[in-house]
């Protein structure tokens, strides 16, 4: 035995680059904390200390990340640490910054118990809906039970920490893992509603089902890949895609199946089977942490795979691409006009967004790259704010997501119609919001990238989708509202700093974008 | 023994496992299936990691293995919760979410 061990060759420590990875260690860390207090805290002093944790990890996550930001002088190239599966460059640290400010948003609005009494998500998980009101809602003591399963913060810190591996991962067996990471705790998120139990429990199951076959396929695709190149790292899959003695079919079959993968996660065209159900059945909290971090860890990860490991195939696969763009704007534009329901609404309009996202990563230039990320980072606080907006508006069965009750809305609540007025303009990318300017810089970069037809489609693909968000605008205007309408509440504090924020960064960002722009394009991926 | 052989009995095993999820009805059973494919993916990593001669194959397998295990703990409950509710584990009674 001694003799056998003394034969082996140790294998090195990776070296760990800690003021790098800080960011990501203190929200994964906080999340095996956050586990703890559930176990060993009493149920009454959970929600709040749960509460400061999660905030406290933001914070301290963004300082960590701001203080490597400004102190390392040698940024521009980047790092690669834990032996080259984690690469922290100018653009993941633009996405880990998205991320944790998205992040906030989405677990200010998870926070807030003043809206629905007792927060938006279920007392206790395992609770059966009560059998004779069926479908609608629990029992009545059930449903008003003023605690809330708060696994759901763990929950979030878990799937945030996932996401920034996921956007940061060098090789595809990182990436995988970094998938699973964050799609494992939304699943459970997704069934966690304190209301319309049976709704949120389907969505759970949708969208754990088709998402584990999803990744089924990512990780086919990483097998073949890894059949082809000899190993999952990207830059020896970009090395071995100019190598001629490879085999083109593991290749393209590797590439398509990949592809699938992550066209699933950030719900792009004919992929995105999943997201209206999910995104109206979840607590509407997590639906906007869903939208919004999700979308922006999806399209990290297709950047730096697209750039990566495949910028040298493009001739191949682009024309593909293409297609898969061109569909998601189609689909999202045309089945938006249905809908009437405002959450799926939004997840239509979720859809064809993505298909503009995915004109930006395939342009692969520089101004594609930063221009996809900006156009990230204003989507998702638009969304965020959007869906906080959804939670207020209310019945006594919960929240009124039917549009006919939106009707005469700016009648009974001028503020709520004017923030979400505001808010779907900036969906539908009119000038001096957010939205115009993120199109603008996405279908430059395209016109760049000599895509001109694309963005031809492009252009009027976000004019239909106009039409609906202008139509809810009409509606909350120029209708009179129902007798038993529903009623709006009074946001408390966490929703209120939600929505401003997200409102509010929405504007910025449309009226001086330019610095956010700069960001955005200050460096370029390493591999 | 060519290794091409499990690659294209992997190969199979996934579709029958793709095809599976498709049109199987039960939810236990489609997450099996789920599982067929991901023990697919195993097998092709192992093969691959024997023709290319190195180990990084094999490693990932196990990756792979413990994050199946991670599926299922997650998994089963999200199936458990439903079914306790509707006392069905069919995938097409949930239809409740359309339009």
């Amino acid at each position: 035995m001694t003799t056998f061990l003394s034969q082996v060759e140790r294998l090195p420590a990776p070296e760990i680059d800690y003021g790098a990875v800080a960011p990501l260690l203190i929200v994964l860390g906080a999340a095996c904390i956050s586990v703890l207090f559930e176990a060993f805290l009493p149920k009454a002093q959970r929600w709040a200390s749960q509460v400061v944790l999660t905030l406290l990890t933001l914070a301290a996550a963004g300082v960590g990340l701001a203080v490597y930001a400004s102190a390392e002088s040698t940024l521009e190239q980047g790092k690669l640490t834990l032996s080259g599966t984690i690469a922290v460059d100018r653009p993941v640290i633009f996405l880990w910054a998205t991320l944790l400010l998205l992040g906030l948003g989405a677990v200010l609005l998870i926070a807030d118990r003043s809206v629905e009494p007792g927060g938006a998500f279920v007392a206790d998980a395992s609770i059966l809906p009560g059998t004779k009101a069926g479908v609608k809602m629990q029992t009545r003591e059930l449903a008003t039970r003023r605690e809330m399963q708060t696994e759901v913060f763990p929950l979030t810190l878990f799937a945030l920490g996932g996401m920034m591996v996921f956007v940061a991962s060098n090789d595809l067996l990182t990436m995988f893992i970094a998938l699973e990471v964050l799609s494992l705790p939304l699943y459970l998120m997704c069934g966690l509603a304190r209301r319309r139990r049976l709704l949120s429990q389907e969505a759970a199951v949708k969208y754990f089902l088709l998402g584990a076959f999803a990744s089924a396929f990512f990780l086919y695709g990483v097998a073949l890949l890894y059949g082809f190149a000899g190993s999952v790292k990207l830059s020896d899959i970009a090395s071995a895609t100019t190598a001629t003695d490879r085999s083109d079919t593991l290749l393209y079959a590797g590439f398509g199946l990949l592809i699938v993968g992550l066209l699933f996660k950030a719900s792009v065209g004919p992929f995105h089977a999943w997201t209206p159900d999910v995104y109206q059945g979840s607590p509407t909290p997590v639906t906007a942490f869903m939208a919004a971090c999700t979308k922006v860890a999806a399209f990290g990860g297709i950047l730096r795979v697209l750039y990566g490991a495949f910028e040298r195939s493009s001739w191949e696969w682009s024309g593909v691409l293409w297609g898969v763009a061109i569909a998601s704007m189609v689909i999202g534009a045309v089945l938006g006009l249905t809908q009437t329901d405002v959450k799926r609404m939004i997840a239509y309009s979720s859809v064809a967004h993505a298909g503009f996202l995915l004109i930006g990563a395939i342009s692969l230039n520089d101004q594609g790259l930063s221009g996809t990320m900006f156009y990230l980072l204003a989507y998702g606080f638009t969304t965020i704010a959007a869906f906080g907006v959804v939670t207020l508006v209310r019945n006594s069965d919960g929240e009124a997501t039917h549009l006919s009750q939106w009707a005469g809305l700016a009648k009974r609540s001028p503020v709520v119609a004017a923030v979400f007025t505001f808010l779907l303009l900036a969906l539908a990318g009119l000038p001096l919001t957010s939205g115009f300017v993120g199109k603008f810089v996405v279908f430059a970069a395209a016109v760049e990238a000599q895509m001109v037809p694309l963005v031809v489609i492009a252009l009027v693909a976000s004019a239909v989708a106009a039409f609906f968000y202008l139509r809810v605008i009409v509606l909350m205007y120029f209708s009179e509202p129902a007798v038993d309408g529903p009623t709006v509440s009074v946001p408390g504090a966490f929703t209120t700093v939600a929505i401003t924020l997200g409102a509010a960064i929405t504007l910025v960002l449309g009226v001086y974008p330019s610095f956010a722009l700069e960001w955005a394009g200050a460096g370029v991926f390493i591999f | 023994m060519t290794p091409t052989y499990y690659l294209l009995l992997s190969a199979l095993l996934f579709s029958l496992g793709a095809v599976g999820v498709l049109v199987r009805r039960n939810a236990i059973v489609v997450f099996m299936c789920v599982e067929l494919m991901l023990n697919a993916v195993n097998l092709t990593l192992v093969t691959f990691a024997r023709i290319n001669g190195g180990l990084d194959g094999q490693v990932m397998a196990f990756f792979v293995m413990v994050v199946a295990a991670a599926e299922v703990v997650v998994g089963l409950t999200i199936i458990m919760a439903i079914f306790k509710t509707r006392r069905s584990a069919s995938v097409d009674d949930s239809n409740l979410l359309k339009y």
